[in-house]
């Protein structure tokens, strides 16, 4: 086994003939410090849109320099499979990039985190074999490569149903069995025992594919109940483990580089997974295992009876006539009905008008972290229009018409009012202030969490019924007669 | 595998380090921010050649080709993407009076 040779070993080491390899192994170190330094500016650069792009640069500067470190170093190597590999990764990896449309995004990242998973997955499973081919596993090294595993193998699947849910082809209204956390517990607890039973006899190598079966199964069953609109979480969550499972094998491959990258992955995942929690005044557990459930109070017949006011696209084209100050507030349905060009045409049209137009944006609208700033770039909308909640809430009693486009429980005052409703607490938008509000639409249908929305039914709410695109599209047709 | 406590250490620094860095990124960038930090992870590409480099049975040859491939997935397609996002984020283009 080659192992680097860092510094405090290199002094007993340095017998004439290692010259060669010592020094590939300093050029190992050299590259490896610069790789892992341009992958913490990379992250600092990101930070904001005027830098982000050079983020990006260092990140894949750096990610050559530490292949091609880790080539010299490792000259015993079968480049022909490793070239084979990186070619076939590139004819994979590329059109995943170049093709993929925006609103697919969240599912292209959950298919990345399951590919990231796999990477880590199989090389801790190759390296298991490989030291049980030399008889040299010793018990420490064991337990943190069966953790590894473990977590690379739930990921896998985990992300690959998360893929599956985004993609709308595994039915998101699998809410799993009744005992499913029985169940899960059980899977766990298996593996955990698989895994200490490993830990204790390294050489047991049967038990090793138990252990992988055991990973895989517990993402499926952990992942399957979970629904739509906690995806942002879920997402959030399986990147962390993803890189914590990089930075394991770091560990056990005494790659300091693998142990940093993996490090700021995880940390990454774990940042976001306490914005989306937050966001939806959750924890951790209740997103896991919490299962959401229908409130007791009113029924939408009461809430709705009568006081639903449904308008015309010419209605609303009108009252958007003399407005000053529009907000938009886009949730997952823009996402869906594709709608994040019109909106912006639309917007072009308010503007000439002289009115002012921002778009607020609740942190868990979409299907991922940030997906809707993306869709609304990619409108070209100027991204200072882009508004975080804390920021806008305050304003919209200043807000002469907000627009609401396929979001629903992010809006909905509830929150506020009813402390047993099951989003009570949820940070929301504070739309019902705005002095007109219009909701875009396809019927009173609710939400993910299941409950009527009071917004609806306001005095101060005209509902546009139809697909988002279309109504949109209608919206601006009669704004340009009138 | 030896030398556990300075690998803690490494682990604990750039932890913390990531959360504050990442602790200022703006929301308005967590897509790109995910697919970004989801190719840099991709560096197992590294483990996949170092583990080739130890084993030299068949079997570990395809699983660390295997991984080769699935990182190298992430790395070409993270990158390019998250590039392709952040080129559509824009500023307000001044106005004209």
């Amino acid at each position: 086994m080659i192992n680097l040779p860092w510094p405090s070993g290199l002094l007993a080491q340095a017998a004439p003939a290692e010259v060669d390899y010592i020094a590939n192994s300093w050029l190992g170190i050299a590259s490896y410090l610069i790789a892992a330094a341009l992958f913490i500016l990379s992250l600092k650069w990101l930070s904001h849109p005027r830098t982000a792009r050079r983020g990006v640069r260092a990140g894949e500067i750096g990610m050559t320099i530490a292949v091609i470190g880790t080539l010299l170093i490792y000259r015993a190597v079968s480049y022909k499979w490793i070239f084979i590999g990186m070619v076939v990764g590139s004819l994979i990896g590329a059109p995943m990039a170049v093709w993929m449309p925006m609103t697919a995004v969240p599912q292209r990242t959950a298919l990345s985190h399951a590919f990231g998973a796999l990477a880590a997955a199989l090389v801790g499973t190759a390296h298991y074999y490989t030291l049980y081919g030399d008889a040299a596993i010793d018990r420490f090294t064991m337990a943190i490569l069966a953790v590894e595993v473990l977590l690379g193998s739930l990921t896998f699947t985990g992300s690959l149903v998360a893929f599956g849910k985004l993609q709308e082809l595994v039915p998101s209204s699998i809410k799993g069995l009744p005992n499913q956390n029985a169940i899960n517990f059980s899977i766990l607890g298996a593996a955990l025992v698989v895994g200490i039973w490993l830990t204790a006899s390294p050489m047991q190598h049967w038990l090793f594919p138990i252990l992988i079966i055991l990973g895989l199964a517990f993402g499926l069953c952990l992942v399957i109940p979970i629904g739509g609109a906690d995806m942002p979480t879920v997402i959030s969550l399986l990147n962390s483990y993803a890189g914590l499972s990089a930075s394991l094998m770091g560990f056990v491959l005494d790659n300091y580089l693998l142990i940093i990258a993996g490090a700021l992955d995880g940390s990454s995942g774990l940042i976001l997974s306490i914005v989306m929690c937050k966001a939806m005044n959750r924890s951790f557990t209740n997103v896991l295992f919490g299962r959401m459930e229908p409130s007791a109070g009113g029924t939408s017949d009461d809430i709705y009876a009568g006081k639903v006011k449904s308008a015309t696209p010419e209605d609303v084209a009108m009252l958007l006539e003399g407005a000053q100050r529009v907000i938009f507030v886009p949730g997952y349905g823009l996402a869906v009905a594709q709608a994040q060009h019109t909106v912006r045409e639309l917007a072009t049209e308010l503007e000439r008008n002289g009115c002012t137009i921002e778009y607020a944006i609740h942190p868990v609208a979409g299907r991922m972290p940030g997906h809707m700033n993306v869709l609304l770039a990619e409108a070209d909308v100027p991204y200072d229009q882009l508004k975080e909640m804390d920021e806008i809430n305050p304003t919209f009693a200043q807000c002469d018409v907000a627009i609401v486009i396929g979001a629903n429980d992010v809006v909905n005052p509830l929150a506020r009012t009813d402390p047993n409703s099951p989003i009570a607490g949820m940070p929301i938008l504070n739309v019902d202030q705005a002095r007109n509000v219009v909701v875009i639409k396809r019927s009173l249908s609710p939400g993910f969490a299941g409950i009527p929305n009071p917004l609806f039914a306001a005095d101060n709410c005209l509902m546009l019924f139809g697909d988002g695109k279309k109504a949109l599209i209608e919206l601006v047709a009669a704004m340009k007669e009138g | 595998m030896h030398n556990l406590e300075p690998k803690l250490f490494t682990f604990l620094l750039a932890t913390f380090l990531g959360l504050e860095v990442i602790r200022r990124v703006s929301p308005l960038l967590h897509t790109p921010l995910m697919s970004l930090t989801n190719a840099i992870s991709a560096i197992s590409v590294v483990a996949a050649i170092q583990v080739m480099s130890e084993g030299h049975t068949t079997f570990n040859h395809v699983l660390c080709t295997l991984g080769v491939i699935a990182a190298m997935t992430n790395i070409i397609g993270g990158f390019w993407i998250t590039d392709r996002m952040l080129k559509m984020f824009r500023r307000e283009k001044p106005r004209r009076d």
